[in-house]
């Protein structure tokens, strides 16, 4: 098994900081300590590659390039940023004209990149690299008494076909419930939050995001957790619009699966960010503190 | 938002169009549309189209260049792939609206008084320059271009609780070797 490098992407360092903060001790204590992709830039999201796709694979040829020098492959929990880089792994890799050109000119900037690199999310590789036995031994605390809805969004599931099935994957509910956490049967777990233009355009960002919530309430879940920071984003600022619409208020937690995790391996809750929740998160600890028994 | 309805003449057609959405797109399978509907019926945001995805292929088809590269269609596009997963005829769909969004873009027809493309050439602009992105600043640069000054109103009391949760920073983010990013995005450029 190759090492993993840690890409963060410009999310995970603003708006989802408890991302990172869980993710990493999260890592860590399974004995994987995550190095920084150094001088690392942004992947450019949606938002470059719909505005010029030479320049969008340049830019993610570049991380490329820092990987393969450091001879890790790329550990991404962003999902935007998982799917750009391996969108322009693939272009890069193509063999075509263009593709040819730019590997040429990063080659002159001393950013040669032979396409050595695989991509991952860090639910792909606990899941299928460290494995839920290695996760269980470290549960220190079962997390028995929530119910937990996971969400999985877009980018990570499709296109490419290699983290698990396109419309009902289960990993992250399989890593959940390892923790003694239940989940529901969630069918809206891949429909869209409205990516980067939920913040723009209210009316469509509410509705979206309103169908994803409303099944989950309607599944009884406490809180739901997600893989991606643009999903939780959305998933919870959406909620004072949806009231406002709909008049349905939700206090639905939206939580990443990595805080759970820490949790559950016995961080302190106050270091994995709980607290940088929008939305009040007393429902859950009050589930816990019931429901919860140690092993 | 409104619907366009012309009546075109073949002489306003583009027969080459296809070709270069063909091109643009990596998507040779375009003109393999059988027309199913099952594209429009797997998009989320199909409702708020001006023409949905299923005819947004048949236009391309048909060498409907204007109408295409003006529409709002790919800009509502929310890149979920859905529809590009469930195409029987394995066509590209969200590469083909990455296409056409880039296409308008070059050409300058995009339309101009909606949000989105400004939000992603702004997006795009500043993390070319500084290598990173940092939303306030992006917001701000977005209400200024689309002259939205209620929009930042709006938006204040969501600024204000993220900043409470240590969630939004003031600072201008930036990598060290930007003279090798800015130069790598050059030649890109100039030799492509
Ligand atoms: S799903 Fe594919 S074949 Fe069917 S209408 Fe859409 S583009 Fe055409
Ligand atoms: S990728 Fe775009 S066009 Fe296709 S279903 Fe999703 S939002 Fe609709």
């Amino acid at each position: 098994m190759k090492e993993y490098i840690y890409y963060p992407g410009c999310s995970v360092k603003t708006n989802a900081k408890h991302y990172e903060e869980s993710v990493l001790p999260v890592f860590k204590i399974l004995g994987m300590e995550l190095q920084e992709l150094p001088d690392w830039n942004c992947c450019g999201a949606t938002a470059s590659m719909s505005v010029d796709e030479e320049k969008a694979a340049a830019i993610n040829g570049r991380l490329l390039s820092i990987a393969e020098k450091a001879q890790k492959d790329i550990i991404a929990p962003c999902a935007a940023c998982y799917l750009s880089l391996k969108k322009a792994n693939q272009f890069l890799k193509e063999n075509s004209e263009d593709s040819e050109k730019i590997l040429k000119e990063m080659k002159k900037l001393d950013l040669e990149y032979k396409g050595t690199v695989q991509v991952k999310h860090p639910v792909e590789v606990l899941l299928k690299e460290i494995g839920v036995d290695v996760i269980k031994e470290k549960v220190q605390q079962k997390l028995n008494g929530i119910k937990i809805a996971s969400y999985y969004g877009c980018q990570v599931v499709r296109p490419f076909e290699d983290f698990d099935d396109m419309d009902y994957p289960e990993s992250m509910d399989m890593l959940v419930q390892s923790l003694g956490v239940e989940t529901v049967d969630f069918t809206a777990k891949t429909k869209c939050c409205g990516g980067a233009l939920t913040a723009n355009l209210e009316e469509l960002g509410a509705r979206l995001n309103y169908i994803i919530l409303k099944e989950a309430q309607k599944k009884g879940a406490d809180a739901i957790v997600t893989l991606c920071p643009l999903c939780l984003f959305n998933l919870e600022v959406t909620q004072d619009n949806i009231s406002k619409i709909y008049d349905e208020d939700f206090k639905m937690p939206i939580l990443f699966f990595s805080q759970l995790m820490g949790l559950a391996f016995g961080l302190p809750k106050e270091e994995l960010g709980f607290s940088r929740s929008l939305i009040p998160t007393k429902q859950i600890w009050n589930k816990i503190e019931i429901g919860g028994t140690n092993v | 938002m409104e619907t366009q309805e012309k009546v075109y003449y073949e002489e306003e057609l583009n027969p080459e169009f296809l070709d270069t959405i063909k091109e643009l797109s990596h998507s040779n399978e375009i003109d393999r549309c059988i027309q199913c509907g099952t594209c429009s019926s797997s998009c989320p945001d199909a409702a708020y189209m001006d023409f949905t995805p299923r005819k947004i292929i048949a236009l391309t088809k048909g060498g409907f260049e204007e109408t295409v590269l003006k529409s709002f269609t790919p800009w509502l596009c929310a890149s979920c792939y859905n529809c590009q997963v469930r195409c029987p005829s394995q066509i590209k769909i969200t590469d083909v609206m990455y296409a056409i969004k880039r296409k308008a873009i070059q050409e300058n027809v995009y339309p101009s008084r909606f949000p989105i493309p400004v939000m992603y050439k702004e997006m795009h602009k500043i993390l070319t320059k500084n290598g990173r992105s940092s939303e306030l600043w992006l917001m701000l640069n977005l209400y200024l271009k689309t002259l939205n000054p209620i929009g930042l109103i709006k938006m204040a009391p969501l600024g204000l609780k993220l900043m409470k949760t240590g969630r939004m920073s003031l600072k201008k983010e930036s990598i060290k070797n930007k003279k090798q990013l800015k130069k790598l995005l050059k030649a890109v450029k100039e030799n492509t």
